[in-house]
């Protein structure tokens, strides 16, 4: 069949180019220019494209299939970066990669592959797609480690549809990069991309300030009765949970203090102790993988924890979760609903109502 | 394949690969004073004179550059010390790219300069205008006799980009008018690697890259004679690619396309074609898994399809981003455009509806 295969340049896309094309397959490589690369990396007259495009364009032509770079830098900075400035402004911790799933790829590379009468859109995720009795389901991955599932919740049942994940059945990466050797891809070596694509010099705040200054805009640090413990130099800075940039405010009489919530308006960072959380969650933005109904699964707040039980009730706004214990849970962050090891749904946390 | 691209690059022409491997037999360096020196020099000179009694200016007056872009970056800096720059809105990067800085002389819908804002922009005459002979990616031909009048009654230099005009009509610089005029080999059917820059009589420029002196000291670096010679020997510009270029607007406009700049004079084997609500760069992909080369946009060097100056410059807003360019080439059949038409009924009546 004829598939579409979303390139980044790394090697987990290359094997699955590779495998496909391997397979007989009439493969046709897109690469997404997202952003602008010289502006992002702050070198004056540097290409736009960075050596990730030129690193797919070179396994397309080592596998023999065409390639195309796609100019998505539009969309992504209107779907993406200004959401991610936009969650920060309004005291949200934003997971962009997320945003990005749902919008440039899932949802502009599912249509073009299907304007380019390609059956399917395959990438280099590790998620499994199960078809079940009702239709294609997603699972997690087989790999624990390389599990990102939690970061296609969003992705809907008819877009999963027209997918493809050959790299969740991956045992470990060691595999994956012995694929890409023995495939001979000169990417097989190549290290793991880090955290946020649009941010290569790891500076978030700086993009957040540009877009959003507010956020950045020095405030108070108070806590939960309003009494002033600090000064911080902007909301933006600050992420539920976290203990670091808090200054004096880190403890009082021993007992250590975190970040407990984000007032936008006030410009103020609210602390607490440390112990606690949240035992209801109000989630929006809500993607069902089921019939939406009241249900006992697992639910994932971060991308990176153990799965805790819980039971999710539907409601008009999303959904409400009821953890079996209270949990910290970050506004903008996703909340993944397992079960066992199939995605059954998520959304976005909402803030704690004031 | 059917290879509707010639605006980007030329098929070879047949005595141009003659003369260019002609050229690579002579051994020798044309600033050398022995007879391999000489034999160099001939080839050297000769293609000197047959280019200077093709666009009717004088021996002395061509400076062998390697393309299009340094031409135009030589005469920008060589004519343009001293003086304020204008540059035409639908410029090419080769002249948009030298010229940081120099006002914009609008265009009109179809792609026409405006002459009065012209004549205010003159001003004192301290002025460098560059303009285009012939539009890249829509063919439209700029009143260059008309541009040069107003410019030498004001006392302003005028350079031509001719790039695309060159190997397409009958270019003449004295009937011109203009200063001087860029060419490129492999734009009329020789080699890529070689181009020049045509100075009018009288007209004086000092060079950029001063090497060894080459080309009187307005150009340094050994001439690339195989392309040199390959450029000269390219044969009189084709006819009866008007009658094919029509036949194509006319089946596209069936299958719901719109051409872009039919109200203007146009080179005979450009057509620039809308398809309302298609990406351009779906177009472009689509096209070239039916065989077709076609192209939109200015590719940058990362392959990426970035939206048409030319055509946001020309007032036609999002459709500047979803507009192709089908070009030509000197050898091309009506089977030739027989392929495409298919084709792209093909495809406009699988987007269209979609």
């Amino acid at each position: 069949m004829r598939v579409l295969v979303a390139m980044s340049g790394g090697v987990d896309s290359s094997v699955v180019a590779g495998l496909l094309a391997e397979a007989g397959h009439d493969v046709i490589g897109v690469t997404l220019q997202l952003y602008d690369h010289g502006a992002a990396t702050g070198r004056k007259g540097a290409c736009c494209a960075g050596q990730d495009i030129h690193d797919a364009r070179r396994v397309a032509d080592r596998l023999g299939i065409a390639h195309y770079v796609i100019d998505a830098e539009a969309r992504f900075r209107d779907a993406v970066i200004a959401d991610f400035a936009d969650s920060y402004a309004a005291g949200e911790t934003p997971v962009p990669c997320v945003r990005c799933n749902q919008s440039v790829k899932f949802t502009d590379l599912v249509r073009l592959a299907a304007d380019l009468g390609c059956e399917r859109l395959a990438t280099g995720h590790y998620v499994r797609r199960i078809d079940g009795a009702g239709g294609p389901e997603l699972h997690r991955a087989v790999d624990p480690a390389r599990d990102q599932s939690w970061f296609l919740f969003a992705t809907t049942s008819a877009q999963l549809a027209a997918c493809l994940f050959p790299l969740g059945g991956m045992p470990d990466k060691a595999t994956v990069r012995a694929e890409a050797a023995r495939l001979g891809l000169a990417v097989a070596d190549k290290p793991d991309s880090q955290d946020i694509c649009f941010v290569p010099t790891g500076s978030y705040a700086d993009i957040v300030g540009k877009l959003r200054p507010e956020a950045l805009t020095p405030g108070e640090i108070v806590t939960a009765d309003g009494a002033v413990v600090g000064r911080h130099d902007g909301i933006a800075r600050y992420t539920v949970g976290q203990a670091k940039r808090l200054g004096d405010a880190t403890q009082t009489a021993g007992v250590r203090r975190v970040v407990i919530g984000l007032d936008p308006a006030g410009r103020r960072v609210v602390v607490g102790p440390a112990e606690g959380g949240r035992s209801e969650v109000r989630l929006r933005e809500v993607n069902w993988l089921v019939s939406p109904a009241e249900l006992a699964c697992t639910v994932k707040l971060r991308a990176r924890e153990a799965p805790h039980p819980a039971r999710v009730v539907p409601t008009p706004e999303g959904a409400l979760v009821h953890l079996a214990t209270p949990a910290l849970a970050a506004p903008g962050q996703a909340c993944v609903f397992y079960d066992g090891d199939r995605v059954i749904g998520g959304g976005f946390i909402e803030k704690i109502a004031a | 394949m059917i290879y509707l691209d010639a605006n980007a690059t030329e098929p070879l022409r047949p005595e141009a690969r003659e003369a260019a491997l002609a050229a690579m037999a002579v051994t020798g360096n044309p600033s050398s004073i022995h007879a391999a020196g000489r034999a160099a020099r001939r080839v050297l000179e000769q293609a000197r004179e047959a280019l200077a009694v093709r666009f009717n200016a004088s021996p002395a007056g061509v400076v062998f550059t390697s393309g299009g872009t340094e031409a135009n970056a030589l005469a920008i800096a060589g004519l343009g010390a001293g003086r304020r720059l204008i540059i035409g809105a639908t410029e090419h990067d080769a002249v948009r790219a030298a010229a940081p800085g120099a006002a914009i002389l609008p265009v009109d819908a179809d792609g026409l300069p405006d002459l009065a804002q012209l004549d205010t922009m003159l001003g004192d005459g301290a002025v460098l205008v560059c303009l285009m002979l012939a539009n890249n990616e829509t063919g439209t031909l700029l009143p260059i006799a008309r541009v040069a009048a107003l410019c030498r009654a004001a006392g302003a230099l005028l350079h031509v980009d001719a790039v695309q005009a060159a190997g397409r009509m009958l270019v003449d610089l004295a009937a011109l008018g203009a200063h001087s005029i860029a060419i490129s080999g492999h734009k009329m059917g020789g080699l890529p690697g070689a181009g020049a820059l045509l100075l009018a009589p009288g007209v004086e420029i000092s060079a950029v890259q001063r090497g060894g002196g080459q080309e009187r000291g307005r150009r340094g670096g050994t001439q690339a004679l195989p392309a040199i010679a390959a450029m000269a020997a390219c044969g009189a510009p084709p006819t009866g690619l008007a009658a094919l270029r029509d036949a194509i607007e006319a089946a596209a406009r069936h299958a719901g396309a719109e051409p872009v700049g039919t109200g203007a004079p146009r080179l005979d084997n450009t057509a620039c074609l809308v398809l309302p609500g298609v990406p351009a760069q779906t177009q472009v992909i689509a096209l070239d898994m039916a065989g077709i080369a076609v192209s939109a946009g200015a590719a940058c060097s990362s392959g990426k399809v970035a939206r048409s100056h030319v055509l946001l410059a020309m007032g036609l807003g999002p459709r500047a981003g979803e507009a192709i360019r089908v070009s030509l080439p000197w050898n091309a059949t009506s089977a030739d455009v027989d392929g495409f038409t298919a084709a792209y009924r093909a495809m406009a009546g699988r987007l269209l509806v979609a």
